[in-house]
């Protein structure tokens, strides 16, 4: 009876291992499959001609996606210069003056926007900046970015902050330091290197976002530089492409798509190696 | 030198040796924290295991229910010899051999899913063959073993670790003497606990002794004196002596044993 | 000694200047701070009420009938959500349902079985999911994933379980159930990471006592690594299912955007995301727009409920794995 018991309980283990690493192996299949067809299906496409030219009209070989492509930098670098500082005050602010109301009424807000989808993002962005100023614009674009970015950068601020010793900033103050100076040589500048972990992280977020563009910057078939007028961006011309019918444009969307994740996975190597490399100093 | 074997025999035919300790190493990865140790544990017994910190009691212990092993990069040679069977023999089954050797640990570990008679009875449950009936007989003899009962017995259905630090660590022991094993191995049992829960389980281990034989390693010297029988003396892995307590303790035969318990008592 | 007088006030009045310039510098320094984050809570604030203003026309019009009824019909100005909240929640629901094995089982192979050096191979690969951008899903899912599921898929189904009324009709491929595997991929590396930091957290001390126990390896993780992580796991499939709620591009290209209710999961549907994305940009008339902004703010109200629910159950339970949420 006790034998039988002991076989029972020897096939249970087993079978566990069989589903936990079953299971396991399953998951990375589609990691394998996305990465795989992207690059089988984007490599044709790529060329001089992908990145510096903008589209042809359907039907006529050739042309790319240069429009996006600028517009998308063009966009994000808005976003960016205006998040990244705003979300590395307001997570030194969090980390810095935890009691105030302020602070707790932030957080919320804060917590709520990190939590919402990022069309939704794109609607706020809408109704706060297509609505009043009737257009499709760059400016709207960024804006919906700028909403992305900056509860990550937050997040990620404080919880840098919150691992100093305190005896860091009773030292800046023993020297005499204002909460400024403590704040920024001693917090900000004396932790790049994590910061920016967080900060490169949220721009590859932010790279891959379609939802938010789609009615702020909206898109475009020709390049434009205006920032109050609709522009286009790699995440939204790829989904347009790819959505359409046209056999040429999906296969410049899988283009696009090979191109995007290029960049991404380039930026997320990058910040895990000066990570990496910070955690060695220390 | 330094000849690392049990040196004292008994003479009397009637007591067995229980566990048998054949030249057992113990390694994290290549460094060797147990030097070739050799004892015989006789049954019915309290074994003290006393040394200074990191001298490899811990890690010895640790060895003689395979669980060391479960470390990373940990390894052991030798023998540990229960029953006629050597547990590290290939065919057998550490798991098995748990039931017959079982472990209390420093820092009292209830599981904290669990009330305190799940507690007690998860290792039979876990091994199977008895009904539910016969478990709860089985937790109420073991509780009152441990001297826990009276304690318990109208909160058996509460958080296990809603308990004192020093209830539980009886319930810990409980539900090891659950399996009711041959060898019972405490690795500083106390040591986490008030004077007063201790000298609780103190008087309880003089009562175990009567149906178990323990492996106790202590790092307080009064203790060993107090309830063991027998103490081994380790220094940097190496067992530097073993004999009955009264005569480790009065009259030690090593200088090294002299020193460390003149140091600590003196 | 006029000399040393000249001096002594020299020194102090270079002294009472820093002193002045420090105190501007902080006032400054801080209001600037104040300036700032003052200026994020009222962009934000101003945000949700501009959004419910939008869809007050919309909330006047239908009230809560909005959740329940069926016909969504910009022409003839009817508009219901259930179709989407229906496509939302079977999604997400299905999506969870699917994810949670593969999330759980990955982080205990991580965390517990997997020989050293592949742990942080496989940890890595598995965040390296997480940072596809969802077009790309969107894409592999149409091109790939709705091929696989009209032309493979569905006659598996309907030849083992074709009986339950999930499986029946016609299978294009672009469907539900497309919907619901392509948004299981996209959250089973979260699930993953939050059990991997769960597991993490578990003291050693209680797998050692399983072992001392006898236990098996099996029981030894159901004992020590699961049963106290429960409260922490479901906070995990909580935030996972937040994430699938409002996910959009993956859905909206897999999905079929049809504003039907329908029990099979081989038919088109749509969920409050995905109709979003497909009708904003063109909703003209002003109660179209009105209703899609109400739907917008219920899938705001459901996922930051969600969200904060989850977000609660694991900081209260599993305060160690909390950090960095």
């Amino acid at each position: 009876m006790v034998k039988n018991v002991m076989l029972y309980r020897k096939l249970k283990n087993t079978y566990f291992w069989f589903m936990v690493i079953g299971f396991t192996l399953f998951t990375f299949i589609p990691l394998f499959l996305i990465l795989k067809h992207t690059f089988t299906m984007g490599w044709n496409e790529l060329s001089i001609d992908f990145i510096f030219n903008t589209p042809k009209p359907v039907g006529e070989y050739g042309g790319g996606m240069s429009h996006a492509i600028i517009g998308s930098l063009i966009i994000i670098s808005l976003a960016v210069v205006v998040s990244i500082p705003a979300g590395i005050i307001t997570g030194t602010f969090l980390s810095e003056f935890p009691k105030s109301k302020v602070s707790s009424i932030l957080r919320t807000f804060i917590g709520i926007l990190s939590g919402t989808p990022s069309i939704v993002i794109g609607i706020f962005a809408y109704v706060i900046m297509v609505v009043p100023l009737k257009s499709f614009s760059a400016w709207a674009g960024s804006l919906a970015l700028s909403l992305v970015i900056l509860p990550i950068v937050t997040r990620s601020t404080e919880e840098v902050l919150k691992l100093v010793p305190i005896t860091i900033r009773e030292a800046g103050l023993a020297l005499g330091f204002t909460r400024i100076k403590i704040f920024y040589y001693l917090l900000i500048k004396g932790n790049r290197r994590a910061l920016s972990t967080g900060v490169i992280l949220a721009i590859s977020r932010s790279m891959g976002e379609t939802a938010p563009l789609l009615f702020t910057a909206f898109g475009n078939v020709y390049l434009s530089y205006k920032l109050s007028g609709p522009m286009a961006t790699l995440p939204v011309q790829i989904f347009n492409y790819a959505s359409s019918p046209h056999l040429e444009w999906q296969r410049q969307a899988w283009t696009g798509a090979m191109v995007l994740i290029m960049i991404i996975f380039s930026i997320n190597v990058l910040s895990k190696l000066i990570l990496s490399s910070s955690e060695r100093r220390m | 030198m330094m000849d690392n074997t049990c040196n004292n025999k008994k003479n009397d035919e009637n007591i067995n040796i229980v566990l048998k300790v054949k030249n057992l190493s113990a390694y994290f990865a290549d460094n060797m924290v147990v030097k070739n140790i050799s004892i015989d544990y006789y049954e019915k017994s309290i074994n003290a295991i006393i040394g200074p910190s990191g001298c490899g009691k811990s890690t010895f212990l640790r060895s003689l229910n395979r669980i060391h092993e479960t470390v990373l990069d940990a390894r052991v040679e030798g023998n540990v010899i229960l029953d006629n069977i050597d547990i590290y023999d290939p065919s057998v089954d550490p798991v098995e051999i748990r039931k017959k050797i079982g472990m209390v640990f420093q820092r009292p570990n209830p599981f904290p899913s669990m009330s305190v008679l799940e507690n007690v009875i998860i290792g039979p449950k876990l091994h199977g063959g008895l009904s539910k009936n016969a478990l709860i007989e089985l937790a109420e003899a073991c509780l009152r073993r441990a001297a826990i009962w009276d304690e318990v017995k109208d909160k058996l259905n509460k958080d296990g670790t809603s308990l004192s630090g020093g209830q539980q660590q009886r319930l810990c022991i409980a539900r090891a003497l659950a399996l009711n094993p041959k060898v019972l191995l405490m690795d500083e049992p106390t040591s986490a606990l008030d004077p007063i829960a201790s000298a609780k389980i103190e008087e309880l281990m003089k009562e175990l002794k009567k149906h178990y034989t323990v492996v106790l390693v202590t790092h307080n010297m009064g203790q060993a004196a107090r309830i063991s029988d027998y103490t081994s003396f380790l220094m940097s892995g190496e067992l530097i002596e073993h004999s009955e307590t009264s005569d480790l303790f009065t009259n030690p035969k090593n200088k090294q044993t002299e020193d460390y318990i003149m140091r600590k008592f003196g | 000694m006029l000399l040393c007088q000249q001096n002594l006030a020299k020194k102090l009045l270079m002294v009472f200047k820093m002193k002045l310039t420090a105190k501007l510098e902080e006032r400054l320094g801080i209001s600037l701070m104040y300036i700032v984050v003052l200026s994020i809570i009222i962009l934000i604030f101003v945000m949700f009420i501009l959004l419910f203003k939008m869809s007050w026309p919309a909330i006047t019009k239908f009230g809560f009938h909005f959740i329940t009824s069926k016909e969504w019909n910009p022409v003839k100005e009817q508009f219901g959500a259930w179709p989407f909240l229906y496509g939302t929640i079977i999604t997400s629901i299905l999506s969870l349902m699917i994810a949670l094995p593969f999330g759980v089982s990955s982080a205990i192979f991580i965390t517990e079985i997997g020989p050293k050096k592949l742990r942080i191979f496989l940890g890595t690969s598995i965040d390296l999911i997480a940072s596809i951008p969802s077009i790309i899903f969107g894409m592999w899912g149409l091109f790939y994933l709705v091929p696989f599921i009209r032309e493979t898929l569905t006659p598996l189904l309907k030849n083992s379980i074709g009986f339950l009324p999930f499986f029946q009709g016609p299978s294009f491929g672009i469907s539900l159930l497309a919907a619901s595997l392509i948004l299981s991929i996209m959250i089973i590396p979260i699930i993953s990471s939050l059990c991997r930091e769960l597991f993490l957290s578990v003291p050693v001390t209680y797998k050692e006592a399983a072992l001392a126990l006898g236990a098996t390896p099996f029981e030894k993780i159901k004992l020590a690594v699961l049963a106290p992580s429960i409260t922490g796991i479901v906070g995990a499939a909580g935030l996972a299912l937040a994430r699938a709620l409002g996910e959009t591009m993956a859905v909206v290209m897999v999905i079929g955007n049809s504003p039907h209710v329908s029990l099979s999961l081989l038919s088109p549907g749509a969920t409050m995301a995905s109709i979003l994305a497909n009708e904003y940009a063109e909703a003209g008339a002003d109660l179209h727009l009105a209703s899609l902004c109400y739907m917008a703010t219920l899938l705001f109200i459901v996922t930051m409920l969600v969200n904060s629910i989850s977000r609660f159950i694991i900081k209260y339970f599993k305060p160690k794995a909390f950090r960095g949420l």
